[in-house]
């Protein structure tokens, strides 16, 4: 089901839209969140909080402000990180990146899917140091073009290609 | 400028998040105006819906189950239906489907009654049959009792004759109000196309068989086997035979059931 499908379920009032909601983004939602706390429970409950926003708020979405599933990343990330400061984290939040998805996928046990994590583990690990680095710090963590080019030390005008070919490279691991 | 503008890494930003109100909107423009933009922005976004998909631990179920539940308790139907009379439709639909097998149910119940309350009725119609049937046949007896019981009666007895040794009959005759009954109680059920005749008989001075009736089997089981037969003065004798279908004019004695004589 495309993102498009499941919109016109939500917006035709189907029942079964938030089960479909659910089915669709939640992995993807929990990784993201997940490589932010690191910590199981604390993402699960963030989860469920961002579930509930999503759903509460999904009359707000519309197209112009972007993809759906961009505005819901948003969404997980934003949570995430407010639990993270709420913790007293603030300090450490930027430091974090040490840890990045890579290191989830080599040491978590309980990646879920294990066929398809260790496939694309193996993959991953295929990225180059700077790709890993890049896409973790703006879309796993969201930063700014300005502050990745600051945490990476490289120039900000090269952020933005630097990241379209690291992107490229993974959609050619992932043959997406 | 297509491939410049997908080059310049600002649809990865898009999926990512990263841009400001105006230029998502700018981008979407380019989005919906271009097929290799479009087509662009959906492969970013299935390999970083893959990649973040792939870091996640396992999600037991109980987390979609708590999710639901929150949904459902503090915003009431919300799960069912996000937009608009959100506490109504999902109390709504229970309702309505409460509703419908409570309808259910009492359609159920009412056609349960409606066939008791039928079923009692053939019942009462059967026993009203029976009831009737009972007095009809008490009228019946008590008329053929008081006939054969009348004080005035002089009692006949005709005996079963060599056709039908196991036969009888009786004659009352009626002094008083001059009328002939006969029983025929004892003789077997005529054949098809048969009749009883009864014969008033003189003996003296040669044997003169008269007619005084041909009995219609058919009204045996209501007047009980007793019919009323013409008056005849004088009669010494009667005699039951066999005939055909509306009588002979004179009796078939081969088919005499029974014969009595009438004492004085």
């Amino acid at each position: 089901m495309t993102q498009e499908e499941l919109l016109e379920q939500i917006y035709k009032k189907d029942s079964k839209a938030f089960t479909l909601l659910y089915d669709m983004y939640s992995k993807s939602l929990f990784g993201v969140i997940f490589n932010l706390l690191k910590d199981k429970e604390e993402s699960e409950d963030v989860l469920q909080d961002v579930f509930v926003k999503i759903w509460k708020n999904i009359d707000s979405y519309n197209e112009s402000k972007g993809r759906f599933f961009t505005w819901i990343l948003n969404i997980a990330r934003n949570a995430a990180i407010d639990k993270l400061r709420s913790k007293g984290h603030n300090n450490s939040l930027k430091n974090l990146s040490v840890d990045n998805f890579v290191n989830i996928l080599d040491h978590n046990t309980s990646v879920s899917n294990k066929i398809d994590a260790i496939g694309i583990r193996e993959f991953v690990k295929k990225l180059k140091p700077v790709c890993v680095r890049i896409i973790d710090l703006l879309f796993f963590r969201g930063y700014t073009q300005q502050e990745a080019s600051e945490e990476l030390a490289i120039p900000l005008g090269t952020v933005k290609t630097q990241n379209r070919n690291c992107i490229r490279d993974l959609r050619t691991i992932l043959e997406v | 400028m297509n491939t410049e503008y997908i080059e310049s890494g600002i649809l990865e930003l898009y999926v990512f998040g990263l841009l400001s109100e105006e230029e998502n909107l700018k981008v979407k423009e380019m989005a919906d105006s271009n097929e290799d933009v479009k087509a662009e922005i959906l492969s970013i976004e299935k390999a970083v819906i893959d990649l973040s998909y792939s870091v996640s631990p396992y999600l037991s179920a109980e987390v979609y189950n708590k999710i639901r539940q929150q949904l459902i308790e503090k915003h009431e139907g919300v799960v069912q239906m996000p937009r608009k009379s959100t506490t109504g439709s999902y109390l709504g639909w229970a309702a309505a489907v409460i509703l419908l097998f409570g309808l259910g149910f009492q359609y159920y119940q009412y056609n349960q009654a409606t066939e008791e309350v039928q079923a009692t009725k053939t019942e009462r119609d059967k026993f009203e049959q029976m009831l009737a049937n009972v007095s009809q046949e008490n009228t019946q007896n008590e008329k053929a009792l008081a006939i054969i019981r009348d004080k005035n009666n002089n009692v006949v007895s005709l005996a079963g004759q060599t056709v039908a040794p196991e036969a009888y009959a009786k004659v009352y005759l009626n002094n008083e109000d001059n009328k002939i009954y006969v029983d025929i109680a004892g003789l077997p059920e005529p054949p098809k196309d048969k009749v009883y005749q009864v014969w008033a008989l003189k003996l003296k001075p040669q044997l003169d068989p008269t007619s005084i009736g041909v009995l219609d089997d058919s009204q045996r089981t209501q007047n009980k086997g007793i019919f009323a037969v013409e008056n005849f003065e004088g009669a010494e004798a009667f005699g039951i035979t066999l005939e055909p279908a509306g009588g002979s004019p004179s009796p078939t004695l081969e088919q005499l059931y029974t014969l009595g004589e009438v004492k004085s």
